[in-house]
């Protein structure tokens, strides 16, 4: 066992997955240049040094075209692990990953297969709307796209090894205050979220939630970052006797609704927290099945505590205001039981 | 346009305005005054003063992740300037954009831009509005180098050469994207060369010196201006400072381009030339200079006895008349 912050967890997955298989390579803006960060929060830093610069291939700005060219890339048989500096930019390649990336295997009728991973880093950190968004429930509607959201350096290992095995493509769904980047790459707000990982090879396959913490009185469902603050709400809470079963999905598509609904007919009550905002974030979808899936077992409606239906807010007290945090976890879980 | 001694000493002003501004930036950043992200203009002043100067206050300026020079040159107000990049109620955007999201709508700054490349097309709305009201109007539009390899260049550049629209495009070519120099994303020696291939005038620009960016950027507002249609400014020019601060900025580039470059200072070079020539003798500079720290203290007082916006009011400007 070796402890890891996030970012060497995710850097390690990606230096096997590439000493196993040559086919796999790294596409994206900053990620291999000599002497600079190794990406924008460092996953890739030093691998152009081991692998060289061909197959730690930096691109000029341009997430569309870097995206279609992983997309051909992976058509061909190729295994690129794409990334966007920030999650927000992935809007400039939506063609690519919409139309294209998830629907070629498809609209081939399974002739073409795209075994390709895209990497992005979601959440607030104070930089302002255009550099703060968490954009899983945008690919979640997708239809043919797969969707990891690790919340652990063992989790990201597994997750991001399996996702590059994975014939279908993948989007992959980093916390920037989850990585412990250093230096210059530092994220202020950042929570140590380091942890034991295996020196021997394991992979985590998708769809399986992991029950974080047991308890009997209410099921918290969340990821990344908030799966911290539920944490930390839970810790609190069990002070009072309120015991909380904190479910940390890992992937979003697939969805391990079993394991949730298990809890849920424990418990009789669901918190849904997502840094997402709150219209149609993921946390809709799950409610509704949920509400379905275990109507009678729930003992209130499932909850869903998430961000405002606003742009992410540039001033600090508005951003702390406007991210989900553990006392409004905390305040939330009250209002259920 | 020609350019008296008093307009050449007010350009001085605004380059030592820019930089005062972004040395005061810089400081409050790093005392954690500011939050987010703060990209410098600190070596670039020439480029954003040379061409606002040849501008009409109703002309038209979009902006991008590195934009408080030209915020400045436009003519914004450093007060409130200030106050948005410290995220208080009193700044442009009441605290909501920051630093990569200013509007200064009186001014006609239409966006700084946390997105790269996005400023191109969005450039081409103001100047269809010119056109259709025949308004006179032009707009200009800054994008880095970075920016020149964006799709968006293409299709911007394109639609504005073929609809001949009052653009004028300005790539400010600090040899570095992040950490990424030109020669590692672009084959072309001079961005310039690429107006060919739109049917449009290119010129490559000292983005150090204020006088030649003025004079060609007067050609190329007074062509966009009177119907003839866009054309790409280069400003070859340097970053002083690391892509933002709290980064060096030194491991990617060698020393001695640094060395070179900041001989090549461009408030120092024009300082030289306006003393050399007898334009304004070392007291009046040293006045300036006074005048404008006199300015800069009061941004920064401004800013930080401000309020923060109420948290509560966060849903206030989604939709608009809220
Ligand atoms: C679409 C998009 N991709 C990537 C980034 C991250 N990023 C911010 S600034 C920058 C470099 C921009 O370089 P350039 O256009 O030359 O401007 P400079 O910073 O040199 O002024 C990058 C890659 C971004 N903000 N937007
Ligand atoms: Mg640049």
């Amino acid at each position: 066992m070796a402890k890891m912050r996030m970012v060497e967890a995710i850097r390690a997955a990606i230096r096997e997955e590439m000493h196993r298989d040559d086919r796999v390579f790294c596409i994206g803006e900053d990620i291999g240049i000599p002497s600079g960060f190794g990406g924008a929060f460092q996953a890739t830093l030093g691998l152009s040094d081991e692998f060289g610069h061909e197959r730690i291939l930096d691109t000029p700005i341009a997430e569309a075209g870097l995206t279609g060219v992983a997309i051909g890339a992976a058509v061909m048989g190729l295994r690129p692990i794409a990334d966007v500096q920030y999650c927000d930019f992935l809007f400039c390649a939506m063609d690519q990953l919409v139309n294209q990336l998830a629907k070629l295997h498809y609209m081939s009728g399974g002739a073409v297969k795209v075994p390709m991973v895209m990497r992005a880093p979601v959440g607030a950190t104070m930089r302002g709307a255009q550099h703060a968004q968490s954009v899983e429930s945008y690919f979640m509607h997708v239809p043919g796209l797969k969707i990891a959201c690790p919340s652990t350096p063992y989790d990201a290992k597994g997750l991001l090894k399996t996702a590059v095995r994975d014939d279908d493509p993948v989007m992959f769904f980093e916390h920037k205050k989850l990585y412990g980047s250093s230096g210059v790459r530092s994220v202020k707000g950042t929570i140590d979220a380091s942890g034991e990982v295996p020196e021997e090879e394991y992979l985590i396959p998708f769809g399986q939630a992991q029950v974080r913490r047991r308890g009997a009185h209410v099921t918290i469902l969340a990821s990344l970052l908030m799966l911290y603050e539920a944490l930390a709400a839970a810790d609190e809470l069990a002070g009072e006797g309120i015991e909380c079963e904190v479910i940390d999905p890992r992937t979003l598509v697939p969805f391990d609704y079993e394991t949730l609904a298990a809890s849920v007919r424990k418990t009789g009550r669901l918190l849904i927290v997502h840094e997402d905002t709150f219209r149609l974030g993921w946390g809709a979808e799950v409610a509704a099945r949920i509400g379905r899936d275990c109507f009678d077992y729930l003992d209130a409606p499932v909850e869903r505590l998430t961000a405002p239906d606003t742009p992410a807010p540039f001033a600090p007290p508005m951003e702390r205001f406007y991210v989900p945090d553990a006392g409004r976890i905390i305040e939330a879980v009250r209002r259920l039981l | 346009m020609k350019v008296t001694d008093q307009i050449k000493i007010s350009l001085f002003r605004t380059m030592l305005r820019i930089r005062q501004f972004e040395m005061a930036v810089r400081e409050h950043f790093q005392k954690t005054d500011i939050p987010g992200f703060a990209h410098l203009y600190v070596g670039e002043e020439a480029v954003a003063t040379g061409l606002c100067a040849v501008l009409n206050p109703d002309d038209y300026v979009t902006s991008t992740h590195r934009g408080h020079g030209h915020c400045i040159a436009k003519g914004a107000d450093l007060n409130r300037l200030m106050a948005e990049l410290w995220g208080r109620k009193t700044g442009y955007c009441k605290g909501r954009g920051g630093s990569m999201h200013v509007y200064a709508r009186e001014v006609n700054l239409l966006g700084t831009s946390g997105i790269v490349g996005a400023g191109l097309p969005l450039s081409l709305g103001p100047a269809i509005h010119a056109k259709l009201n025949k308004s006179g109007q032009v707009s200009v539009c800054f994008f880095g180098d970075g920016a020149a390899n964006n799709g968006t260049f293409h299709e911007s550049i394109n639609l504005a050469a073929v609809q001949k629209l009052p653009v004028v495009f300005v790539c400010e070519n600090n040899l570095y994207a992040t950490v990424t120099a030109v020669h590692e994303s672009t084959k072309t020696e001079n961005f310039a060369d690429r107006a060919a291939g739109y049917g449009i005038p290119g010129v490559i620009v000292d983005g150090n010196d204020v006088m030649d960016v003025l004079e060609k950027a007067d050609k190329a507002v007074a062509r966009a201006r009177s119907g003839k249609g866009p054309t790409l400014l280069e400003c070859k020019t340097y970053r002083h400072f690391g892509h933002y601060v709290g980064e060096p900025g030194t491991a990617y580039r060698p020393q001695e381009e640094r060395n070179e470059w900041a001989k090549r200072d461009p408030i120092r070079m024009f300082c030289t030339h306006l003393v050399e020539n007898g334009t304004i003798d070392p007291e009046g500079i040293e006045a300036i200079e006074h005048e404008v720290e006199k300015e800069i203290v009061e941004a920064v007082e401004f800013a930080g006895n401000s309020p923060l916006p109420d948290p509560q009011t966060v849903a206030q400007h989604v939709w608009s008349g809220q």
